[in-house]
């Protein structure tokens, strides 16, 4: 874990050695840029437009306000975010589909496995949760199986797909056009085969097929974890078949996605979904502040904001607003070991979290996943009374659970301590949620400060403990 | 060889770089250090190794009294290929041998084992196929038609079965068979995924309880990759213990040196790398050649 630190992190540490100097000067600057350029290769951004990119950065940062600012590495993230953010999205990113045509065509392209057939059923469903009506066509004709494998998903979402003979990609491509229109379809999405934009045989048919269909938007899928080479694939695809937009895949993985900064400085061509997964339902529109903060390694709070929610489900929603009304229980800690689980383990969380990955490197401790298993164990060898007051766990409880568990009295001791921690904080974000007085609002605002609060706790407490202080997750 | 020439078509953009950089003739300077940085870069092997990397070169350099370019790039190819472990057996020729196709989606598992299949099925070996991707949609049929293709029959379930049980399936027939090689395909899945990550070390516990003929489990990597391939490495290593690599996709642009730092801190060999879309073009990974390629060496160098 915590491989890379966090660009702030390391910008921190620069300007820590440079502490006491007074005034910063540009072989400062440099240096920072430096840590700058480091972060973004890291992130996959080709090394070209790391380049250009560092050099407006530092540009903007040799400026009075930085150089003399007490806080100057909060104030060259700021820049190189703001830098970072605006490059990512400045061009209005929304599927244009002509207004006086039926059926539009949506197209799209991209390499080998880079999950366009994924993203096309995505888009799908996407349109048709709008009230749209699509048509799938199934147009990669080399693969074994793609149309099945579009067929399938077609089936899983409710929406037609045309596969005509399965041999002629141009051929499919009109006929599907057709096909929407005698069955009233007012959008064709044209997935077509992966092609390396190096094999003149197949761009020759993208470009065939758009020539056939005409297609209202090309769109590109990207791989997320794509390297330095996407400005040749890219620029490539651009000249020969000139994409309108890009969609972004497999960003639930962890890598950075610097990418997407290259594909926007190579083409111009902004991005406009993300995609998630493999569930129809998880494609986003592309959010060019989070996804800086991403590359830059910022961490992603809103990110876990969101897969906490999706997660979280009607009762642990009312479990959250119990906690803050009567305070937390073992069950609760339980439910949250649980929880952390399924949101990918705590490493993955921690790492996600601003500062997350230096606390974590500081305290040295490596957050051991068996460590929750172990916590579980303890917890499940409680009675039902006792995980509901652990107060009352005195010397001969904590024997008994230690026994139960196969763990030693020690380890219980530490576990009731944590638990006292946490509940105590509970107490604090119970006087905190107290402080808004609106409804139904009043939980949602709530997490936001826990949020608030997880953010404080950064630097500090996690992993402090052995490497088993969950404090800072009661969602 | 013919290994060398796909290898360097596919890597043609790098070496045409680094060949400028190397062709510059006489004395190198410090830009040629900074351009030999930025195209190792592009060539996907990570800011910092490329970094060392070059930096350990510096002072080669300075103590073998190296000055021209081409000796540079002699002891650099050297260097690079240093770092690639030699396979102690290949899973492929070394018979029996059952093999596990593992990696996150679009990798091209399902692809490489047709491809594998009808190349070996060719040579006359008694080849299987197991498709234990039973989660993404047409994935079995995707392997069907490679199966088809080849000649080779394909041992699977209906979609959602249970990716264990259908290793064991195989295991079994291929015991019943006599067949040689057993080439088992897994659904994709992000290595960060931790149910996914364990269902997978199932279908390979599972897999190695039931074999009677060693189990080899293979990580397939895209040569496009970024760094996080690196993350993809570490995590499928620690999930399942595994026992080499194939590097996919090197027919494009893209130089796949990411393979070096995954060789270098996992320690794993790269047993085939994809070369084209042929299915002779999976071919045998020689590390000299390689980095040959990768820094730009020129035919007469040979």
């Amino acid at each position: 874990m915590a491989v890379f630190a966090s660009l702030s992190d390391r910008l921190q540490d620069t300007f820590d050695k440079l502490r006491g100097k007074g005034r910063l000067t540009e072989d400062d600057i440099n240096s920072a840029m430096r840590e700058i350029r480091m972060a973004l290769l890291e992130a996959d951004v080709n090394y070209r437009v790391v380049r250009t990119f560092v050099k407006a950065c530092k540009e903007k940062c040799m400026t009075a306000e930085v150089l003399d600012s007490l806080t100057p590495a909060q104030n060259v993230v700021r820049i190189v975010l703001d830098q970072l953010t605006q490059l990512l999205g400045t061009t209005e990113a929304r599927l244009a589909l002509a207004q006086n045509r039926t059926p539009n065509v949506i197209m799209l392209v991209g390499l080998q496995g880079s999950g366009k057939t994924t993203a096309a059923a995505k888009l799908a469903y996407m349109l048709k949760k709008q009230k749209h009506s699509p048509l799938l066509a199934a147009c990669d004709t080399h693969r074994p199986a793609a149309a099945d494998q579009l067929a399938t998903l077609g089936g899983e979402i409710g929406v037609p797909v045309y596969r005509g003979d399965g041999k002629d990609a141009v051929k499919v491509a009109s006929e599907s056009i057709r096909e929407a229109v005698d069955h009233l379809n007012d959008i064709v999405i044209v997935d077509t085969a992966g092609r390396l934009q190096i094999d003149e045989e197949m761009m020759t048919e993208a470009v065939a097929i758009k020539d056939a269909v005409r297609p209202d938007q090309i769109l590109m899928v990207v791989d997320a974890m794509t390297g330095q080479d996407i400005v040749n694939v890219v620029s490539e695809f651009a000249n020969r078949v000139d994409f309108d937009g890009v969609i972004m895949s497999k960003l639930d993985g962890d890598a950075r996605g610097g990418g997407a900064l290259s594909v926007r400085e190579v083409t111009g061509k902004p991005i406009m979904f993300a995609s998630m997964g493999e569930k129809p339902d998880s494609l986003e529109v592309f959010s060019p502040d989070r996804m800086a903060k991403r590359i830059l390694g910022m961490g992603d709070v809103v990110g876990i904001i969101e897969q906490a929610e999706k997660l979280a489900d009607e009762q642990s929603i009312a479990d959250a607003e119990r906690m803050l009304r009567q305070g937390f229980t073992m069950d609760d800690m339980l439910a949250q070991m649980q929880q952390i689980r399924k949101m990918g383990g705590l490493n993955k969380i921690i790492g996600m979290l601003p500062g997350g990955d230096r606390a974590l490197s500081q305290s040295g401790a490596n957050v051991d996943e068996a460590q929750i298993t172990r916590i579980e164990a303890m917890i499940r060898s409680m009675t039902p009374e006792e995980r509901l007051q652990p107060k009352k766990i005195n010397g001969q409880r904590r024997k008994r659970i230690a026994a139960g568990s196969g763990r030693s009295v020690q380890e219980v001791n530490q576990l009731l301590k944590q638990w006292s921690e946490m509940n105590k904080m509970m107490g604090k974000m119970r006087q905190m949620a107290n402080g808004f007085q609106t409804g139904g609002k009043n939980n949602r605002k709530a997490r936001r400060q826990l949020n608030q609060m997880m953010r404080n706790m950064g630097g500090g407490n996690m992993g402090g403990m052995g490497g088993g202080n969950m404090g800072g997750f009661p969602f | 060889m013919a290994l060398f020439d796909n290898l360097k078509k596919g890597l043609s953009r790098s070496r045409e770089a680094i060949s400028e950089i190397f062709y510059m003739g006489g004395e190198v300077d410090e830009e040629f250090w900074e351009n030999l940085e930025d195209t190792l870069v592009m060539g996907d092997m990570g800011a910092e190794v490329a970094m060392q990397v070059t930096d350990d070169l510096r002072e080669q350099a300075a103590r073998e009294n190296l000055r021209t370019a081409p000796q540079l790039r002699n002891a650099l190819a050297k260097r690079l290929a240093e770092v690639f472990p030699r396979a102690k057996r290949d899973p492929f020729s070394s018979l029996p041998s059952c093999v596990l196709f593992v990696g996150i989606n679009g990798a091209g598992k399902t692809t490489t084992v047709g491809k594998l299949a009808a190349a070996y099925h060719d040579l006359g070996v008694r080849c299987l196929i197991g498709g234990a991707d039973t989660f993404r949609a047409a994935a079995i049929e995707q392997l069907q038609v490679w199966g088809e293709r080849a000649g080779v029959d394909v041992v699977t379930r209906e979609r959602g079965g249970d990716p264990a049980s259908v290793c064991y399936d195989v295991l079994d027939q291929a015991e019943a068979r006599g067949s040689e090689l057993v080439l088992i395909d897994t659904a994709g899945r992000l290595h960060m995924s931790p149910e996914l990550m364990r269902e997978l070390a199932k279908v390979v516990k599972v897999s190695r309880k039931r074999a009677t003929i060693p189990v080899t489990v293979v990580l397939v990597i895209d040569a496009t990759t970024g760094q996080n391939g690196l993350n993809q490495a570490r995590e499928f290593n620690e999930a399942l213990d595994i026992d080499g690599l194939i590097v996919t996709k090197l027919d494009g642009t893209a130089k796949g040196g990411i393979a070096v730092g995954i060789a270098h801190e996992l320690n794993l060999p790269i047993y085939r790398i994809g070369v084209g879309e042929g299915r002779d073009d999976l071919q045998t990974f020689d590390a000299l050649e390689f980095c040959r390629a990768l820094v730009g060496e020129t035919e007469g160098m040979i």
